[in-house]
């Protein structure tokens, strides 16, 4: 789909890779419009939970990105969310969501380039798998009636 | 052409609902008995771990849970290529026992009872369990509650919960009972036999030693020449938890003989496009239309079925029963419909004996009641007599015990078009041009499939025991031209 | 003082919420003096028509079990509301979806293929499926419309309280019964049990810490019978599961499966139990992780076996 732009969300852990996107940002980096970047204090905050309300209120692809393994300002809070994570993506597979609509990702303060190149080929893969479909209502005509 | 349609049936499991065309001069030209709901396990089971079917299968029916879990139970012991220890085989059928004690207590005395105690022109506000009790006794109705009450304890001490348990595993149970449970179970075993006795003693006296029942029981309306299928031991004895399956026709011979890994060749289900549940035929036969006798695949899986495909009752109580019955009805097998709620009887004896039985066994209050697979998953399949029915539990899983594929026969669908013939026949028979339709006629109708115990046993629904049922007659432009209902208030 | 009117229904269900309304054995007569049984399709003489008729919210109280599967359940939803002060969700299938939201993984016509064509017994060579409306010799026959996706009874009308459990625990039917009879009902939305913390609160076997480095499935140990089956390996579900129910199935030495439904105040049983579990896997490597993780053979349908249709995704996306 030529016209199709991606709706991402990313969760940025306010120590690392919120600080690498600000830096990314400051450094006139040219990353992808399609990230709406959500702030939280920890990856170990995100919960699985808001990655579903965020596939299924419309968003196309979620990113986690957090602090390298070791470098966690909470000290473990990022071994959670390595462990988490692939779990979500297993389920999400059986759920008919393709795991490569979410990624986790170890950005530090100091890669604001890694943070742009994540962001930029996430984009891409997403445009090449297409939109998420919104499920129960769209699967028939009918059901959109009944709501 | 007018049309009656009774929607919906109740006394059923789920929903289900008879129309009834009427020629011009009031004779019946078609029933047509449709079930409206299908909730699709034999497709969302796929995907799901194997070790899960008993908890999930179970909830295809909350009053013969047990069935189902022991069926998917036994379907796992084949998949998983290993046997249960030897206690834990006798707790399953245990516990089965008790559940078969429960479920048929509730089935003969609240929705069957009182078309025979009360009569089936009685009036409808008194043709329930109330007026029974008020008839035969107030000591009587509560033997009732206390022999299914204490029976469903037995459930819950050995299966984990009182519906829906959940102790099945691939190579044995998941827990033991200690020496005071057991005692227990042996003391409730006691006063289910004497139970048992006295149910048969009830149909005796109200049904067997009056003569207008006794005629209804033998006549022509309610007598249907089928195939009779029913799970016997390695002695061709009734077992409600193992053995093979047994089909002896309506003229008394062995029809075919198979274990359970087997059943595809010789059952076949068939699809009508006004319902959505399935009729299964005997294969080997064929399927020649909603008809009985030989060459008509149709098939009945009910207690008299049962005892029509064995040989004889395992326990000597129940025996003794078993040879009174028949001779009465003449000699086997006995193809009269309404002789199903005897039967019932005669297995809620065998039922009781056969659990006192198990509480006295040496190794039943062993732990020793796991055994480990070692080997790796493909297909199983489990069959063990559901209340209403064979029920046929098949799967197929990966190597790591994901079902790939599911297929179950359920007990009822056995029934489907026996259950379907009935009612029409009843019907024919009743309805006839100039006859007025009364509640009576209606009630005779009802009976014809009560016996099949449709699914759903009531447990102390015990409040009006009559089907509700509203009769409305269309002319050909759709003008209501009579209504008449029973049980409506 | 007049008696309460009830009604009692069942949606696509498996009965085992009648059985387990009646559970409460002698308190039946209790409910009897005080209240009248207005419709019961299992076991009383009311029709459909007969609820037609009713004035609207002429019911006190109704009971409704069971998901919305088909039209007709859904037609009765709608009807009983309407005609009900109270509306209840009865049971796991009418709060959550339970058992037969697991058909949320497929679709109608996936659904239909296996049942009428694919399955091995079936002699289908016509490939005939169900129809809503069939033209037979004598005149038409009718059957509802099985609909793509099962619904939650809440999804489907306004509904006052939930009752939870597949089916309830004795208890549990008496509290809501109680409150029914007093008239000192909770605020509207309640989830009606005893409990609002887990399962694990009612559950006598020990606790210590939870660190996991291999999950088991039940058939493959026989876990310690005094030890939290959780930290054995097995996938016990009562750290992300309402109290209530007594801890059956732990006692019975089998993982609870998660029918009572979500803890007070989490709104994704499935998330929350999938999170709960990652938190305890006791590694930092990736690749063992991945082997941890590979030991669970269905997460989608276990985190959500009972609650699929009220999670928030609700379905399978089927391409």
């Amino acid at each position: 789909m030529d016209n199709f732009e991606p709706k991402i969300v990313a969760f940025c852990c306010n120590w690392c890779s919120y600080a690498g996107a600000d830096l990314a940002g400051t450094s006139r980096m040219q990353y992808s419009p399609n990230i709406r970047v959500i702030r939280v204090m920890c990856s170990g905050r995100v919960n699985p939970l808001f990655v579903l309300k965020a596939l299924s209120i419309g968003a196309d692809g979620v990113l986690v990105l957090g602090c390298h393994p070791g470098d966690c300002h909470y000290i473990e809070g990022n071994y959670k969310t390595m462990r988490r994570i692939p779990l979500l993506k297993k389920m999400l597979k059986q759920l008919g969501i393709e795991e490569e609509r979410v990624r986790l990702e170890w950005v530090s303060a100091s890669e604001g380039a890694k943070f742009a190149e994540v962001t930029n080929s996430f984009t891409q893969s997403i445009k090449e798998l297409g939109p998420n479909s919104l499920g129960h209502l769209e699967q028939s005509s009918k059901e959109a009636k009944h709501g | 052409m007018k049309k009656i349609t009774i929607d919906p049936i109740t006394r059923l499991e789920g929903h289900g609902k008879i129309t009834i065309f009427l020629n011009e001069d009031g004779s019946v030209a078609n029933v047509y008995f449709q079930v409206p709901e299908l909730r699709g396990f034999e497709k969302f089971s796929e995907g799901r771990p194997a070790e899960d079917m008993p908890q999930i299968t179970q909830r295809i029916c909350g009053v013969c849970p047990e069935a189902h879990h022991m069926a998917a139970t036994k379907a796992l012991d084949e998949l998983f290529h290993v046997e249960p220890t030897s206690t834990a085989r006798k707790l399953r059928e245990l516990l089965y026992s008790a559940f078969y004690v429960t479920d048929h207590t509730t089935h003969f005395y609240i929705l069957a009872a009182p078309d025979f105690v009360m009569g089936p022109d009685a009036p409808p506000a008194e043709r329930n369990i109330l007026g029974v009790i008020a008839k035969v006794g107030l000591e009587l109705g509560g033997a009732v509650i206390n022999t299914r009450k204490q029976n469903h304890w037995i459930i819950q001490t050995v299966g984990g919960r009182p519906i829906h348990p959940c102790f099945g595993l691939p190579g044995g149970v998941s827990r033991a009972i200690n020496e005071e449970e057991r005692a227990q179970i042996e003391e409730i075993a006691k006063s289910s036999v004497e139970f048992g006795k006295l149910s048969l003693k009830v149909f005796d006296d109200v049904v067997l030693k009056n003569k207008a029942y006794l005629d209804m029981v033998l006549s022509d309306t309610f007598t249907q020449k089928s195939y009779n299928m029913g799970l016997v031991d390695k002695n061709n004895k009734v077992n409600f938890y193992d053995g093979k399956v047994r089909v002896v026709g309506p003229d008394g011979k062995e029809f075919c003989k198979y274990a359970p890994r087997e059943y595809l060749e010789h059952i076949a289900e068939r699809v009508e496009p006004w319902t959505y549940l399935k009729f299964p035929y005997l294969k080997k036969v064929g399927w020649k239309g909603f008809v009985d006798g030989k060459d008509s695949g149709v098939y009945r899986c009910t207690p008299l079925s049962r005892l029509n495909a064995a040989d004889g009752m395992a326990t000597p109580l129940a025996q003794e029963a078993y040879d009174k019955m028949y001779s009465t009805l003449g000699g086997k097998p006995a193809n009269f419909t309404l002789a199903t709620h005897w039967a019932r009887l005669v297995e809620l004896l065998y039922a009781a004996e056969r659990l006192l039985e198990l509480s006295k066994d040496p190794e039943i209050t062993s732990t020793d009641i796991r055994n480990i697979p070692t080997a790796k998953p493909d297909e199983g399949v489990g069959i063990v007599e559901a209340p209403r029915g064979t029920l046929t539990h098949h799967y197929i899983t990966d190597e790591r015990g994901v079902i790939k594929k599911c297929n179950l026969i359920v007990g009822t669908t056995n029934n489907y078009a026996p259950l379907f013939m009935s009612i029409k026949k009843a019907a024919e028979d009743f309805i006839k041009p100039g006859v007025e339709i009364t509640e009576g006629l209606l009630n005779r109708i009802e009976m014809a499939w009560r016996p099949y115990d449709p699914c759903l046993s009531c447990a102390t629904h015990a409040l009006p025991g009559q089907l509700p049922l509203e009769v409305t007659i269309y002319d050909a432009q759709g003008n209501e031209l009579q209504k008449l209902s029973q049980g409506i208030s | 003082m007049a008696k309460l009117k009830i009604a009692l229904y069942w949606a696509a269900s498996c009965g085992g919420c009648e059985i387990a309304t009646l559970a409460i054995h002698e308190k039946i007569l209790k409910l009897a003096e005080v209240a009248d049984i207005v419709f019961w399709p299992v076991g009383m003489d009311f029709k459909y028509a007969d609820v037609e008729k009713m004035a609207d919210k002429s019911v006190d109280v109704c009971l409704f079990n069971g998901a919305i599967r088909n039209e007709e359940n859904e037609h009765m939803a709608k009807l009983l509301r309407d005609k009900s002060k109270i509306m209840i969700a009865y049971g796991s299938c009418a709060y959550e979806g339970c058992i037969p939201g697991l058909s949320n993984f497929y679709n109608r016509q996936l659904t239909f293929d296996r049942v009428y064509i694919e399955t091995p017994s079936t002699e289908n060579p016509n490939k005939i499926f169900p129809q809503t409306k069939v033209k037979v010799p004598e005149g038409e026959l009718e059957i509802p419309e099985f609909y793509d996706t099962v619904k939650t009874l809440a999804q489907t009308v306004d509904v006052d309280y939930f009752v939870p459990g597949c089916p309830p625990e004795e208890r549990t039917t008496w509290l809501a019964l109680e409150a029914l009879i007093s008239g000192k009902l909770p605020p509207k939305g309640t989830v009606i049990s005893h409990a609002v913390k887990a399962v694990c609160d009612e559950c006598p076997r020990k606790k210590e810490e939870k660190k996991i480095k291999k999950f088991y499935r039940p058939y493959e140990i026989i876990p310690d019978p005094e030890k939290c089956l959780l930290e054995q390996g097995l996938l016990c579900y009562g750290i992300a599961t309402r109290g209530g129910c007594g801890a059956l199935c732990p006692q019975a030495n089998m993982p609870c499966t998660g029918c009572y439904g979500p803890v007070e105040g989490v709104i994704d049983q499935g998330a929350h139990f999938l999170t709960a579990l990652s938190s305890i896997i006791d590694s930092n490597d990736p690749e063992e992780i991945q082997r941890i993780i590979d030991d669970i053979p269905d997460p989608a349908g276990t985190f959500y076996r009972y609650s699929l249709p009220d999670s928030l995704l609700r379905r399978a996306r089927i391409k």
